[in-house]
């Protein structure tokens, strides 16, 4: 977007008050970026037809800092909802987007953020159907905060529920855990390091698709371990089927680097943060079809097959570590802080 | 990085367990000093591979765990007199006797976590109209560090800039445990990080004295089993003496550099461990001419006196008298998330690692 026809350099309160300076906002940066036959109404919300069950979800985006190794803000607010929504076993189709911003947020960062907004929904193949934007004084944010909601279709052949598990079922993840976290742990103040470790932020919606479409209901689960990583999300599903989960620690996608600044910092991957990760759970008998579907897919490249579900041990999740030994994975308590030594 | 792999083989870890198994004829008591080496033998489930007859008992090198409750009261009294207290991430969470310094920051103070104390000079640098406190807790290894950021303070003139020092030392600590009559250990699996700063030379009296095999060992899988092996071969064959498992990182007399460095700023002292009490000189005290540096006397703050709480056996569980799961609070009124003392929620504390990855859980 050229930028030469907006004569503001930050942004203020009265961009939020809903007069001549929101609608300036609006005009020259959203409805511009985002014009689609429902946003072009201008009306206060939108209307939609959907065929058969609806799947819906909502999050807020508060990451610091917004601009981070592999993305910002923006193409992150896109993802994990889009990603959430196809983790019910549904197409996502349209986006509602708000923003909270912090006045002095300078105007080129906020579009920006919103041309990776557009870029990631066009290629999660979703469109922003209605929106809002607020301004708060200064000290009142933390220079934007993003909520997206996702509304998708269910996918006629999915039947996901956690209560469908069953012992011996397989679980897989698509690629190497602890990026996104370590990316951003990188950059944060105070705990600045070099690396090259890049945000894993994607869109995981086709995967998804491809993977229902060819094993339909011989898929029990999709989960996203996003905040409290790979070892909280198995924790969950332990303790809400009442059974047990192997994992072989071996078995992990864990990429060199961030191995490394994982060990460097005291912290353990299966706790830290993923946006661009998912783990299916798997009827056993197709364990190596769906491997190999991810593997020949660009999102799931680096997938594996981590563990499977038991009635052994239940409510727990056990990993065997790399000597052969045994260890528990509780679940992450508040966040994971570095240690001294 | 070749080191996480290499020290995590599977075959040559296997291997040193396997000749742990065929040399063990009787039941041994191994401390492990450090908290480090704690989780390392939890996390990777190295205690189940142990043979039933070597008993590893978990020793008091968690230097959260053993900074007493004094001192966490005394960084909250800052926070609240509008101080920017800077802390290692392990601190934060430790209950003081009202609230954590977390619980502090939620309600206004100003809390900083950070990996290097040098930083908290520059948040000095950068605020002169407020005062910055480093919390510098830690044992020989976080010494150095700690002591570097008063001497950067000095050299750049920095007087918003102070500590609040409650450093401690290994070897005092291992005299307190095998003084008492209660000690049932065999064999020291030595804290490797410790002696890295320090070297060696200071425990060669401990294994006289009191006729203690001592092995400086590392933090790895393969490091662990092997000091592990080192100790049980020199128990069966009725020797003691001190080896160095970890002499790819351990030389014997340390690093000059950093030794020189903690001499400048601090002098031994005697030193109060959570839940043991006072030892004799066991600590580092801040020397007199960097008294402006000192915290506790510049916010006269030294005053600051409270209980242990009664109900944390904190003091048991450092001197390896007993194991987390045989704390009747442990996982019950006590777990991370609500912890009644340090090594619940420390990253080097026993209860914790008990807590996070330990098959004692398992019914």
């Amino acid at each position: 977007m050229n930028i030469e026809n907006i004569d503001f350099e930050t942004i203020n309160l009265g961009h939020g008050s809903g007069g001549e300076l929101t609608r300036d906002l609006l005009d020259k940066i959203i409805f511009k970026t985002f014009s689609n036959p429902f946003l072009d109404q201008k009306h206060d919300g939108s209307i939609v037809k959907f065929n058969g069950e609806i799947a819906i979800s909502t999050d807020s985006f508060v990451i610091t800092p917004i601009f981070f190794k592999g993305g910002n803000i923006g193409e992150l607010a896109v993802h994990g909802t889009v990603n959430d929504v196809a983790m019910c076993g549904a197409i996502p189709k349209y986006l509602s987007l708000a923003f909270i911003i912090e006045e002095g947020l300078k105007v080129k960062e906020f579009i920006e953020i919103v041309h990776s907004i557009k870029k990631a929904a066009d290629e999660s193949g979703v469109l922003i159907i209605t929106g809002d934007t607020k301004v708060v004084e200064r000290g009142k944010g933390d220079k934007i905060f993003i909520n997206t909601t996702g509304f998708g279709e269910v996918h006629p052949k999915a039947n996901i529920s956690v209560h469908r598990i069953k012992e011996g079922d397989k679980i897989l993840v698509n690629g190497f855990i602890a990026q996104h976290g370590m990316a951003i742990m990188s950059e944060r103040e105070g705990l600045q390091f070099e690396s090259t470790i890049e945000s894993d932020s994607t869109n995981l919606n086709f995967l998804v698709k491809d993977l229902l479409d060819e094993f339909g209901n011989k898929i029990k689960l999709f989960r996203d371990p996003t905040r409290g990583g790979l070892g909280t999300v198995l924790h969950e599903i332990a303790n809400d089927i009442s059974k047990g989960v192997f994992l072989k620690e071996v078995n992990i996608p864990l990429e060199k680097q961030v191995a490394a600044a994982c060990e460097m910092l005291g912290l353990d991957p299966m706790y830290v943060a993923n946006e661009g990760v998912f783990l299916v759970v798997v009827d056993p008998s197709i364990e190596n079809e769906v491997l190999q579907l991810m593997k020949n897919h660009n999102k799931g490249k680096n997938a594996a097959l981590v563990g499977e579900i038991t009635s052994e041990h239940p409510n727990k999740v056990v990993m065997e570590s790399l000597i052969g030994g045994k260890r528990i994975v509780s679940p992450l308590v508040g966040e994971q802080l570095p240690r001294i030594c | 990085m070749k080191y996480l792999s290499e020290y995590r083989n599977f075959e040559a870890t296997k291997k040193i367990l396997d000749e742990i198994h065929n040399i063990t004829t009787r039941e041994w008591n191994i401390m492990e000093i450090c908290g480090g080496q704690t989780h390392g033998l939890v996390k990777n489930g190295i205690l189940d591979l142990l043979p039933e007859k070597v008993r590893m008992i978990h020793g008091p090198g968690c230097p959260v765990c053993v900074t007493p409750l004094n001192l966490i009261d005394k960084a909250i009294e800052l926070l609240e007199q509008g101080v920017i207290v800077c802390s290692f991430g392990d601190m934060i969470r430790v209950p003081g006797s009202k609230k954590s310094l977390l619980e502090a920051k939620a309600v206004g103070g100003d809390l900083r976590i950070l990996y290097s104390p040098i930083e908290a000079v520059s948040i000095a640098n950068k605020n002169p109209d407020k005062e910055v406190v480093f919390f510098a807790v830690g044992f020989e290894t976080t010494a150095p560090a700690n002591a570097l950021s008063v001497l950067h303070a000095e050299k750049e003139g920095v007087s918003n800039y102070s500590i609040l020092a409650s450093h401690v030392l290994v070897p005092p600590a291992m005299e307190a445990i095998l003084a008492d009559e209660l000690c049932t250990i065999d064999a020291f699996l030595g804290a490797g990080h410790v002696c890295t700063i320090m070297g060696v030379q200071e425990y060669y009296p401990l294994v006289s004295t009191y006729k203690i095999p001592i092995i400086v060992t590392g933090f790895e899988p393969l490091d662990l089993v092997q000091g592990i092996y080192m100790a049980v071969k020199q128990l069966e064959e009725g020797t003691c003496k001190l080896e160095n498992q970890y002499a790819r990182v351990v030389k014997e007399h340390g690093n000059k550099a950093a030794i020189d460095v903690i001499q400048q700023v601090f002098e031994i002292g005697n030193r109060e461990w959570r839940g043991i009490g006072e030892i004799p000189n066991s600590g580092y005290i801040i020397k007199k001419a960097y008294k402006k540096y000192d915290a506790e006397v510049k916010f006269n703050i030294e005053h600051i006196k409270v209980p242990e709480n009664s109900e944390c056996i904190a003091g048991e569980i450092l001197r390896g008298i007993k194991k987390p799961n045989q704390c009747d609070q442990f996982g019950k009124t006590c777990k991370p998330a609500n912890p009644l003392g340090a090594p619940m929620v420390s990253s080097e504390g026993a209860c914790a690692a008990y807590y996070h990855f330990s098959t004692n859980l398992i019914d």
